[in-house]
């Protein structure tokens, strides 16, 4: 069945869509009631959040629009050290969306719920004119652990760098499927629960925690080094990447440290708990490739520095445009 | 390697300029810090080696005047969208209701053009040798799937007759990487010959960190003697890539061709053949060059005769965010790769 406008008027068309589709998939007891809003227990403090997805294609290797919205919440959530809870959906349709690919597009967004510990308790539905596109919005409520402070601008000097996995896997795969590129790069997009539970579980002190989105490993590490008034230094050696993915790079002239992920992070932590961190993300649900990547120091304040492969030095620049192929 | 870097920190010979006339070299040599591993005495100066740098105000303001015109679309390559032209750049002319797309290869413009046939798509086709053969295999593609509604603006050019034209202008250069890409296309020869001419050692390298201290390496051992050496050989044939060759000498004959902040070079560039010229777009007499900015110095820099921290404009008015002039739009110019990576030499 393809949507039409008569989905999103808000009658009998859209009660059916909400109850074979959403409430079929997303079925929990706050939802089941239908009410204006789902009211559910509270906490000290909440964590809230919101994103929007319009990824092309709605499928690709590795995860679809469904589990990329409900994980890019969730990450974001426990990127501030709260446990996420709840998560209310909106979704945008265009006319002549096909309703089976919304069953599976739902069906993966329960999926991947049920693996991060998330209800989803609202949700709203507009249909627009156009060609057949999905469009979601979640937002996301999470109960911060008491005790818990981790902010960009908590590094301090001596700090390890670590990072979860290897970087771009998302960016490469979401490229290759639009320039009709063969390989077998897949997307990594995870739901990062399990990692930051095992850090928090064993004692780790975080002092900055983000999910490698846009921007990549780059962007991240800019961001703490100015919030913090200091530098980060990265080994380029100890980056981990995927083979598939460094060739892919190589030959679009892109670099794996501006591309964006969507099941990784990247953690400063205590200088003396290196270590243990690195083996509690290793030991964790996706974090088989973890690495140690670089020090917090103060050797140019504000910036992040680049010990290369060969032994130079370099500045590790903001991502500034667009990465583009390059023409020679 | 660990040699090699030893052997460069320790020179204290006489001052060495070495310049690399690829833009994807002047990106990698930033990249990998190689200009911290070398004394004060070693300068490695970025010539005119991006194809985006060189290109000169005349055929910025031609594709500016083809994307208002009524149904023409021009597509580009991303990086020369932002290129100021003597008034505005393809994204200004853009913003302001003119018809401009970005593409990732020349051939995405086929299913443009098949797709609107009534409207005319304009690639504009600058590049060096490299890019050439691409234009070549979109021409057939073309003709062979009978698509008449494409045009190619032209700002093709080649890279040894520059080379020779920096060698003979006074620029007082000690040695040459050799660009990379090119030579995969053309093979090592050419640089043999320009070697021979002027005396010089012509290093053929690839891309990674060990290659380019290699070549550094290279050029500093072989200083004072005329020779290509060519340590790229899993990709850089003596002779090159003869088919792609073959495609663009089908397609294309050479012509003088206009470099910005050089002027007219003689048989510098490359035009479609008379059979042909029913795909060009007016790419003939594009020669003139504005400097947006007159205190902009990219003509000196792109002949080596000034570094970017030199100029009045660098990191003030003239910075990635707001460039002024060619050198700071590109990825792959040397104004861009200073200022990002805060290099100072």
């Amino acid at each position: 069945m393809k949507i039409t406008m008569a989905h999103g008027s808000g009658g009998k068309e859209t009660s059916g869509l909400i109850s074979e589709i959403f409430a079929h998939y997303f079925d929990n007891p706050v939802l089941a009631r239908m009410e204006d809003s789902g009211i559910v227990d509270g906490a000290e403090r909440i964590a809230l959040t919101t994103d929007s997805f319009v990824v092309t294609p709605l499928f690709f290797p590795g995860g679809d629009i469904g589990r990329l919205s409900i994980c890019g919440t969730v990450n974001d959530l426990l990127m501030s050290g709260a446990v996420p809870r709840y998560l209310t959906c909106g979704f945008i349709l265009e006319e002549g969306a096909d309703t089976e690919v919304l069953k599976r597009v739902a069906q993966s967004m329960a999926q991947t719920a049920n693996e991060a510990g998330v209800s989803i308790v609202a949700g709203d539905t507009k249909v627009i004119e156009g060609n057949g596109g999905i469009y979601i919005n979640t937002a996301g409520v999470g109960f911060v652990r008491s005790g818990i402070e981790i902010g960009a601008g908590n590094c301090r000097g001596g700090d390890a760098v670590l990072v979860s996995g290897e970087l771009g896997d998302h960016h490469a795969a979401i490229l290759s499927a639009r320039m009709q590129i063969e390989n077998t790069i897949r997307s990594d997009c995870a739901p990062l629960n399990d990692m930051v539970e095992a850090l928090i579980k064993n004692g780790i002190e975080i002092h900055a925690m983000r999910d490698i989105t846009r921007g990549g490993l780059a962007t991240i590490a800019g961001e703490f080094a100015r919030a913090s008034g200091c530098c980060i230094e990265l080994e380029e050696k100890r980056l981990p990447v995927n083979e598939q993915v460094k060739a892919f790079c190589g030959i679009l002239g892109l670099d794996p440290l501006y591309m964006g992920n969507e099941g990784k992070m990247a953690v400063v932590v205590a200088e003396k708990d290196e270590q243990r961190a690195l083996q509690c993300l290793k030991e964790s649900r996706y974090g088989e490739n973890a690495a140690a990547v670089g020090h917090v120091t103060h050797r140019e304040n504000g910036m992040v520095l680049m010990k290369t492969a060969i032994g130079g030095t370099r500045v590790v620049p903001e991502l500034m445009g667009e990465g583009l192929p390059r023409i020679c | 390697m660990t040699d090699r870097k030893d052997f460069l920190k320790a020179y204290s010979g006489e001052p060495l300029r070495f310049m690399e006339v690829c833009g994807t070299h002047t990106a990698e040599i930033s990249r990998n810090g190689i200009t911290e591993l070398l004394p004060p005495e070693i300068s490695l100066i970025s010539g005119p080696g991006c194809p985006v740098c060189v290109t000169v105000t005349d055929y910025i303001d031609r594709l500016v005047w083809l994307a208002r015109q009524p149904e023409t679309t021009v597509v580009s390559f991303g990086d020369l969208l932002r290129v100021p032209g003597s008034r505005e750049s393809l994204a200004d002319a853009r913003a302001d209701g003119g018809s401009v797309k970005m593409a990732y290869s020349p051939l995405d413009i086929l299913k443009m053009a098949k797709s609107e046939p009534k409207r005319t798509y304009v690639f504009a086709a600058v590049g060096f040798e490299t890019t050439a053969p691409v234009y070549a295999v979109l021409l057939e593609n073309a003709i062979a799937q009978g698509i008449e509604n494409i045009r190619l603006l032209t700002s093709l050019k080649t890279m040894p007759p520059v080379i020779d034209w920096v060698c003979g202008n006074g620029s007082r250069i000690d040695g040459f990487l050799a660009p990379g890409h090119v030579s995969v296309i053309t093979g090592s020869h050419v640089f043999q010959k320009l070697a021979e001419k002027h005396g010089l050692p012509f290093v053929i390298a690839g891309f990674d960190g060990e290659q380019l201290l290699a070549a550094v390496y290279t050029l500093v051992k072989c200083r004072g003697r005329a020779g290509a050496v060519n340590l790229y050989r899993s990709a850089v044939t003596e002779e090159g890539n003869k088919r792609a060759q073959a495609a663009v000498e089908h397609f294309f004959e050479p012509c003088g061709a206009a470099w910005r902040g050089i002027g007219i070079i003689p048989s510098s560039g490359l035009r479609l053949r008379e059979a042909y010229a029913r795909f060009d777009a007016g790419s003939m007499g594009l020669d003139s060059d504005r400097e947006h900015n007159p205190l902009c110095r990219c003509a000196q820099i792109l002949t080596g005769a000034q570094t970017p921290v030199s100029c009045p404009l660098f990191g003030t008015e003239c910075t990635p965010q707001h460039p002024q002039g060619a050198c700071m739009v590109s990825a792959e110019g040397s104004c861009y790769q200073y200022a990002v990576h805060h290099r100072k030499r």
